[in-house]
């Protein structure tokens, strides 16, 4: 393997998206054995590992660009807080059923997005992940957009609590489209969109099943959180003590 | 040493660890076997990023190959092309239905997609009636949804077309 210069921008987007995968991955596998039904128990993981299928290969792709020798294990296990550059919305807490598949249906309708820009991706490497991870992706947003109408649609409770779960949750979806400093030169170089060139794409693909699903779209807000420029919720501390323990406690452990 | 030939026939006879009754070329995730140096170098994609049976798939293709004499294998993955169950022969669709998964039709979701409940009417790999209901999009593995025939009453997965 040759050593590579590749710009720290390039290195940071990949790394993003590899974090997004991985801390989504780790809380929505906290549903194992707990979800309603078996047979959601069984999607959940099954999106989980998913996930942590692409977490893998976008933090090798992402420690092969830095060259510093890193692999997807130091990545992702020897990493602190603040390195991590993963959305807030994916660390939040899982709360119930209903705010799970509303995070998964807003995030994987961005992911869908991402993805088919990707495939076009400058970097070879990269666009090999998109065009893998884009038909995971349509299959998570189809089963989240399901379960999103059946509950806004459902019952008063389901309603009611799939109302909070939006009300809850589309505030964080202001960080998806936030510019962070290295948009223009990732875009110049060919690697990936700008994340605002996306949010129009977005809204015209979730606002219409929202609607379907008899809820209503809250107004944006000023508020904004910044998961992705390393400052993160108090959630992601705990996520990653659980998830980092084993490595940390034998540095170097394989299966 | 083996030919080229030689070990396509060999792969032909590795059971995929997740569904034995087809073999790892007839699930298409052998994409190239070629002499290299004193063996073998073989490439294979995974089905799903995630999935678990990759690292087994690996280590069962390199296993068959040296016991039949190969000497050297290299197993090395490909993400591109991504794999697609257009890939997986058509004899082995048939051998899917039979083993009791219905096999993956041209219906992957591609483009904007309709949110639908019961999307598709698909024929139980049992009786062959087409009054089947989707219990979920996600079976016993993520390459797989699970579904109930309402003729006869047997749940069955369906191996989803991506």
């Amino acid at each position: 393997m040759t050593r590579q210069t590749n710009s720290p921008e390039h290195i940071e987007y990949v790394l993003r998206l590899g974090d997004n995968a991985l801390i989504l991955g780790q809380r929505m596998s906290e549903w194992c054995g707990h979800a309603p039904v078996l047979e959601e128990d069984m999607a959940l993981a099954n999106m989980s590992l998913d996930l942590i299928g692409q977490a893998r290969m976008l933090l090798t792709h992402a420690g092969k660009l830095e060259g510093s020798g890193r692999d997807e294990d130091q990545l992702a296990f020897l990493r602190t807080e603040p390195n991590y550059r993963n959305l807030t919305i994916c660390e939040l807490p899982n709360a119930d059923f209903g705010r799970t598949m509303m995070r998964n249906f807003l995030f994987a309708s961005f992911q869908v997005l991402l993805w088919e820009r990707l495939t076009a991706s400058a970097d070879g490497e990269l666009a090999a992940i998109a065009a893998k991870s884009l038909k995971e992706a349509r299959y998570h947003a189809q089963h989240a957009g399901d379960w999103v109408i059946r509950l806004g649609d459902g019952t008063a409770e389901s309603h009611a609590r799939t109302q909070g779960a939006l009300d809850y949750l589309w505030t964080y979806t202001a960080e998806f489209f936030a510019a962070t400093p290295g948009d223009d030169a990732v875009a110049a170089a060919g690697v990936g969109p700008a994340w605002s060139s996306l949010e129009a794409a977005w809204e015209a693909a979730v606002v219409p099943v929202l609607h379907e699903a008899m809820l209503t779209v809250p107004a944006r807000t000023p508020f904004r959180s910044y998961g992705k420029f390393g400052r993160h919720s108090e959630h992601l501390g705990h996520l990653l003590a659980e998830m980092q323990i084993l490595q940390r406690t034998y540095p170097g452990a394989q299966w | 040493m083996l030919t080229e030939a030689q070990a396509w026939l060999v792969l032909d006879s590795v059971p995929d660890p997740e569904i034995p009754v087809i073999s790892v070329t007839e699930l298409g995730i052998v994409r190239e076997v070629a002499a290299s140096g004193d063996g073998l170098r073989v490439v294979v994609t995974p089905t799903y990023s995630g999935c678990p049976a990759t690292e087994v798939i690996a280590q069962a293709v390199r296993d068959a190959l040296v016991e039949a004499g190969a000497g050297e294998v290299a197993v090395e993955t490909r993400l591109a092309p991504a794999w697609t169950t257009d890939w997986i022969a058509p004899a082995a669709k048939e051998k899917l239905r039979q083993y009791g998964i219905a096999p993956p039709g041209g219906d992957a979701p591609v483009g904007p997609q309709p949110i639908r409940f019961m999307p598709r009417k698909l024929a139980c790999p049992r009786c062959g009636s087409t009054d089947t209901a989707r219990l979920s999009e996600f079976g016993s593995t993520a390459c797989k949804a699970l579904y109930r025939c309402r003729s006869c009453l047997e749940p069955f997965e369906y191996f989803k077309p991506i």
